[in-house]
């Protein structure tokens, strides 16, 4: 049972603000954003998403950076509050088709009708977009999604391929286009996140993946949905031995770690032919989330290397190899790599004809940066810098720089080689044939690669 | 439309003033279009409104448009109804008089043929929180919860707390608890449903201490009769409405074990929701359900690894720390069963730093000998790391590890390693653990103090660091050749050290060192005298003068008392007792897990929670520490105490809430409850003759074999009590909260026992004497306040509860019994009273 709910800008502006219960004195969005923004507890220069000041808990996500806000005095489930708070985002973009600053913003009261049926005197009521539909009346008003920077997973699709139509992603579910008739169109993206830790040697030291099945419905009239997976596809470690080889038609073998499921999905007939039922209901919703520790193909090979090079001088050498097909392509690569504290000085070497580089020395954060517009498969890069020291280094150099760590997206891969074999949607009429977009995409969590 | 301003509105800077001309322009405008009925009307008030909600949300005061707002409230638009709702909503409680102009509309539209106005007007009716506005609300609410339409329905439920909040009186005389409590059982709606619970859950709550009849509905919620209906449905509410009733699943006591896995079975697949507050909600379920069971409790905890570290991984990072947090609380709880999923607590790179925080405490607490070499050799990468609060932490949890472990060979060289790195940080919180190290394992001292005496002083500066430094040098002075001197020279800048702290262990180290190597310590010694005598800090001074005096007296006698021999220090102590922690734990899914601090310590009473304890017995500090290991509560606050007991006359006896707080929770699974029940207590000696003669079956045989008359025999009831009973504080807990009084009597107590009874522990072994434990008890002198509990003696669950509150001023025992099986309460209560009638007769 929350309080209060508010959406703060980055600047600590009210965009909206809502007391269910009158509980909590007037002053707690400032409060609130004090403390956020001036954070120093417990040596940590972070505010955690949940905190305490005179017995009222402030608890917060940040999305699109905006913070959702609750308060409250009594002691809730953290959980129930922060899914609740990411939920309110996720349905408030379904309506806008974009959610930052200025699209909140403009369509504040839309914002006020919407909290008004989510939550009522601090419990929440119901945050399905289907069922919201019957009782929000505002249209929205939809903001340029041009000028918009990206945001979220899902926006990475933009930009990499040009299969993909960019604005569907951002379209709001109650607006109709300008032609009249809705598209009829349904969207599953699989999302991974991976994580990778090379030792200094090139050896994988951990490797996780997190997955998420996303979905995004324009269907009318809720058709059922079939999403078959894998037939090779089994859950919990040791559920079945790897080298347990048939034929690979099915998409190959894939062993998840363990994985949850919306409450919509039936899972009928998923120990028998790995299919997922559902009617999908308005809006972006995960299908699935699951996790994979089977050891898998990183896509990225990184070897880093510092040296000291004479006298108050180092040489850094970073190398990275795409391995995967050159039919795809990563992109919005960046590379960072702490150097020792007293580097003063940093030149770099890009190699001969590089396109879309460069490298740059952050002096106050003492780490170079490297970007790169993108990476075809197979290809590899190399960036050498120069550094020079304001003072002698004493002891191990490598044990004052790294590790280096990564952050890339690639577009149509997935490490985890799980598939969607098809999409199924039940026919209404022979006519019926809607769009079904199924895209794949992984994003770098945290990859880092050790000295 | 008009664009809502976009700067701060706090305080009202020079371009952008109160907004008062504003308001009163809007005032205007809306005056104008109150009554038009020309085509687009509707749509320039809808751009008014919204403008008069933009400056509402900058914290603008508009109240001032009240009337003009209602005057144009008369309208069929609902964009605009929605939006006239939410001001008067706002602005009503400020403004009670004008609220009452919204009475009339708002009524009207309770009455409006569409279901959704009918639910909108009934929810702002609701939401106007005047409390001499509550008359108009019976009627509305009466016919809202009999409605055709679930909306209204949905929204009427929730009216009722509102007005409960406004008026319980007028809450209570229109009976509408009962209309929801049958509303709740019958209504085909999940919602509806769902909303009835938690609209009666937070009343009865709020009212479960003012009355015993509230507490008897408190507590029939949770019958299984209820917990089954709603268990049975489950699929069909939502995850908010699941998360709802979990919660109170999780407070059910079951019948047996049956019932434990009827529940268990049909909630498994809960736990692949992709909500984690419905598999956290799931998970205390399981928990709480298998405290007694601990083979299945150990299950519990296999089965509930996956799906909380999928949820880790999945969704945003506050998200997933709020799941890591309890997680961390389980892995606090039993490490030994994550051991070998140590590598899912590797911080990575993209974790905030309070999520690195946890993990480095998970780690360290995993860490045996099977995979200490891999978290060690991680932590240590960590010790390098940009992010310095995180390389400190790190460098701790190597040093914890190394505390707990018992082949500490390789990590002390790692330690000795961070030394070499030569970062101020590094190197100073590497010292204190060294310090600490030696402390428990002086055999490394060889090893350890080559490489501290390697250490420039002027390289320390953190208060702690030096410290540590300062009292190795005088430790280990007669190794470290240069001990004498560098004390010397720190001793030299006495005046520049600013932290007491360090110069205490300067006082310190300066006389062991002196006691070990006189002649090369006596000038720096003596300077530090003096400059400590000279101190204007208290303690410093104090020790200095100390120490010259004992000096004064007798060389050796000082070194005795400054120097003695030291034994290594086994078990450092643990910052949070492990009764915060099963508080804790008994909070789990709450804010308590993720702050690690029971509730009580963060929250005001009356906002606890469903079903949390009242503090009659929540506030008791729960003490493990008592004789025989009895689990046993140690009420410590007087005034607390008296609170209660007053509280108690006022006819709430059964104010406990039924939580499970306190559940004594097995830290190892080789089941508490078997090792309470065959713990050995003093056996009544039966030759004594002041003891009891019913204590047990044993002594009545006795007695009947000897033919010996018992002088109270005609009224000694035929009942015998186990004289091993064992109840944990859970258990008791809910009993009491469930159970009706079946007696409640004054005695009166022996002057002798009043002059025994100086402490609570007087007459808890006396009358463990008689088989009857004590759970819980404290109080001072005269005021003593003790909770009983004893179990009959036929193998059968049948327990009786006694509280009983002492005054020895006034030599009486209040006493108040409770009893699974009612019928033998008397014959309980004559065999209690008599024990307690020989308190002090020794």
């Amino acid at each position: 049972m929350i309080t209060q709910f508010f959406v703060l800008s980055q600047r600590g502006d009210n965009i909206v603000f809502r007391d269910y219960r009158g509980e909590v004195p007037k002053g707690s969005a400032e409060i609130f954003f004090r403390k956020v923004k001036f954070w120093k507890e417990d040596e940590e220069e972070e505010a955690p998403p949940v905190f305490n000041v005179d017995g009222v808990n402030y608890i917060h996500v940040k999305v699109a950076g905006l913070f959702f806000v609750a308060t409250t005095r009594v002691n809730v489930s953290p959980s129930l509050v922060l899914e609740l708070l990411q939920r309110i985002a996720r349905v408030t973009k379904d309506y806008l088709g974009i959610l930052n600053e200025d699209s909140l913003r403009k369509n504040f009261v839309l914002v006020y009708e919407l909290l008004d049926e989510v939550i009522d005197f601090g419990y929440p009521q119901t945050t399905s977009t289907e069922v919201l539909k019957s009782y929000v009346f505002n249209e929205p008003i939809v903001v340029d999604a041009a000028r918009m920077p990206p945001l979220g997973p899902a926006s990475m699709f933009m930009q990499g391929t040009k299969r993909m139509p960019g604005t569907a992603v951002t379209k709001s579910v109650v607006a109709t286009e300008p032609g009249g008739r809705k598209r009829e169109e349904i969207f599953v993206d699989i999302i991974e996140k991976i994580s990778v830790t090379f030792s200094s040697s090139g050896y994988i030291l951990t490797s996780e993946i997190d997955g998420t099945i996303q979905m995004k419905s324009y269907l009318t009239g809720n058709p059922e949905i079939r999403l078959a997976l894998n037939e090779e596809l089994s859950i919990g470690r040791g559920g079945g031995s790897v080298y347990d080889y048939r034929s690979s038609a099915g998409g190959g073998v894939v062993i998840l770690d363990d994985c949850n499921f919306h409450e919509s999905v039936r899972l009928d007939s998923f120990d028998v032919d790995r299919t997922l039922t559902l009617i999908p209901s308005d809006g972006e919703f995960a299908v699935m989330n699951y996790r994979m520790t089977q050891e898998f193909k990183p896509p990225f090979r990184v070897n880093a290397l510092i040296e000291e090079a004479g006298q108050l001088k180092a040489e850094v050498i970073i190398k990275v190899r795409a391995d995967f097909s050159a039919s795809v392509t990563a992109n919005t690569i960046t590379v960072q790599m702490p150097v020792p504290t007293y580097t003063a000085r940093v030149s770099f070497e890009l190699e001969s004809g590089a396109v879309g580089q460069t490298a740059d020395f952050k002096e106050g954060a003492k780490r170079l940066e490297w970007s790169l517009k993108k990476i075809v498969g197979g290809a590899e890069h190399t960036l050498r810098a120069k550094l020079t020291f304001s003072q002698e280094s004493h002891g191990n150099i490598t044990r004052e720089a790294g590790p280096v760590n990564m952050n890339f997206t690639i577009p149509m891969y997935n490490a985890s080689k799980l598939q969607v074999r098809y999409l199924q949607i039940a026919k209404k009429s022979p006519s019926y044939n809607p769009y079904r977009w199924v895209r794949y995409v992984t994003q770098s969590n945290s990859y880092v690669a050790r000295l | 439309m008009a664009p809502p301003p976009s700067t701060a509105q706090k305080s009202p800077s020079p371009s952008q003033p109160s907004g008062k001309s504003e308001v009163s322009d809007l005032k205007l405008q809306l005056r104008q279009l109150a009554g038009s009925r020309a085509p687009g009307a509707d749509d320039s008030k809808r751009d008014l409104f919204k403008r008069v909600i933009s400056y509402m949300t900058v914290g603008i005061d508009v109240s001032a448009a009240f009337s003009e707002m209602v005057m144009c409230s008369a309208t069929s638009d609902i964009v605009l109804k929605k939006m006239c709702y939410l001001y008067v909503g706002n602005y009503a409680r400020c403004h009670p008089d004008l609220a009452l102009l919204t009475i009339n509309f708002l009524q009207k539209d309770c009455r409006d043929e569409d279901p959704m106005i009918r639910g909108l007007a009934l929810r702002s009716l609701c939401s106007l929180r005047v409390p001499n506005l509550v008359e108009y609300l019976v009627a509305p609410l009466g016919s809202g919860l009999k409605d055709g339409s679930s909306y209204v329905r949905m929204v009427a439920a929730l009216g009722v707390l509102k007005l409960y909040h406004i008026s319980a009186a007028t809450c209570f005389d229109s009976d509408f608890p009962v209309m929801l409590k049958s509303l709740m059982l019958t209504d085909p709606d999940a919602q509806v449903v769902a909303n009835c619970l938690l609209v009666l859950q937070e009343i009865w709550n709020l009212e479960a201490n003012k009355s015993e009849e509230a507490s008897r509905e408190r507590e029939a919620l949770l019958s299984k009769q209820i917990i089954y209906y709603l268990l049975n449905r489950i699929k069909e509410f939502n995850e908010w409405a699941q998360c709802l009733i979990l919660e109170l699943v999780s407070k059910y006591i079951p019948s047996d074990s049956n019932d434990i896995f009827d529940i268990m079975n049909l909630l498994e697949d809960r736990l692949q929701h992709a909500n984690g507050a419905v598999v956290l909600a799931t998970i205390k379920v399981f928990l709480h359900l298998t405290m007694s069971m601990n083979d299945v409790h150990q299950q519990v905890y296999e089965r509930l690894k996956a799906p909380l570290l999928t949820l880790v991984g999945s969704g945003s990072s506050e998200q997933s720390y709020a799941v890591l947090s309890h997680l961390h609380l389980l892995v606090m709880r039993a490490p030994m069963l994550f051991s070998s999923d140590y590598k899912h607590f590797y911080c990575q790179f993209s974790d905030p730093s309070y999520v690195k925080k946890l993990k480095l405490e998970m780690l360290t607490a995993i860490a045996n000998e099977s995979n200490t070499y891999e978290i060690v050799t991680e932590l240590c990468e960590y010790a390098g790391n940009v992010d310095v609060p995180i390389a400190r932490e790190s460098i701790r949890a190597v040093g914890k590890i190394a505390l707990q472990q018992y082949d500490v060979n390789a990590i002390v060289d790692r330690l000795l390693q961070f030394l070499e790195m030569e970062k101020d940080y590094i190197t100073a919180e590497t010292l204190v653990l060294v310090k600490d190290l030696l402390r428990k394992y002086p055999q490394w001292s060889h090893d350890c103090i080559a490489v501290v005496g390697n250490i420039s002083s002027k390289n320390v500066q953190e208060p702690k660091a030096k410290a540590a430094l300062i009292w190795m040098l005088g430790e280990y002075s007669q190794d470290m050749p240069d001990a004498p001197y560098i004390l010397e020279s720190l001793i030299e800048n006495w005046d520049e050290e600013n932290a007491a702290e360090v110069r205490l262990h300067l006082l310190t180290a300066a006389m062991k060192c002196f006691f070990k190597r006189p002649p090369e310590t006596q000038k720096a010694l003596g300077a530090a005298l003096a400059a400590g005598q000279a101190d204007t800090h208290q303690d410093v001074h104090d020790r200095a003068l100390l120490y010259y005096r004992l000096l004064q007296y007798d060389v050796s006698v000082a070194e005795r008392v400054v120097n003695p021999p030291k034994q290594a220090v086994s078990v450092f102590a643990d910052t949070q007792s492990s009764e915060v922690k099963d508080r804790i734990f008994d909070e789990f899914n709450s804010l308590s897990v993720v702050y690690q601090k029971p509730s009580y310590m963060f929250t005001d009473k009356e906002h606890r929670g469903p079903f949390e304890f009242s503090e009659e017995m929540g506030n008791l500090s729960l003490g493990q520490e008592s004789m025989d290991n009895t689990p046993r509560y140690d009420e410590s606050d007087k005034d607390l105490l008296l609170g209660t007991s007053e509280k108690e006359e006022n006819g709430a006896p059964s104010a406990n809430g039924s939580t499970a707080s306190g559940y004594s929770a097995p830290h190892d699974y080789n089941s508490s409850l078997v090792s309470l029940s065959s713990q050995t207590r003093p056996e009544p000696a039966t030759s004594d003759p002041s003891l009891p003669k019913h204590s047990s079956h044993g002594n009545i045989a006795i007695d009947d074999l000897l033919g010996l008359g018992v002088p109270a025999a005609p009224t000694t009831p035929p009942l015998s009590l186990n004289p091993k009973a064992a109840l944990d504080p859970g258990t008791f807990q809910r009993k009491w909260g469930q159970l009706v009084i079946s007696i409640s009597q004054e005695c009166s107590i022996d002057p002798q026992g009043v002059a025994v009874l100086t402490t609570p522990q007087a007459l808890i072994r006396h009358m463990q004497a008689s088989s009857i434990q004590c759970i819980a008890s404290g109080g001072q002198s005269p005021n003593f306040k003790f909770f009983f509990f004893a179990q009959k003696d036929d193998k059968s669950p049948s327990y009786f509860l006694v509280e009983c509150i002492i005054s020895t001023a006034a030599g009486k025992a209040q006493v108040k019994v409770k009893a699974d099986d009612a019928s033998a309460s008397e014959a309980f209560f004559a065999l209690f009273q008599s024990a307690l009638s020989k308190f002090g007769m020794l």
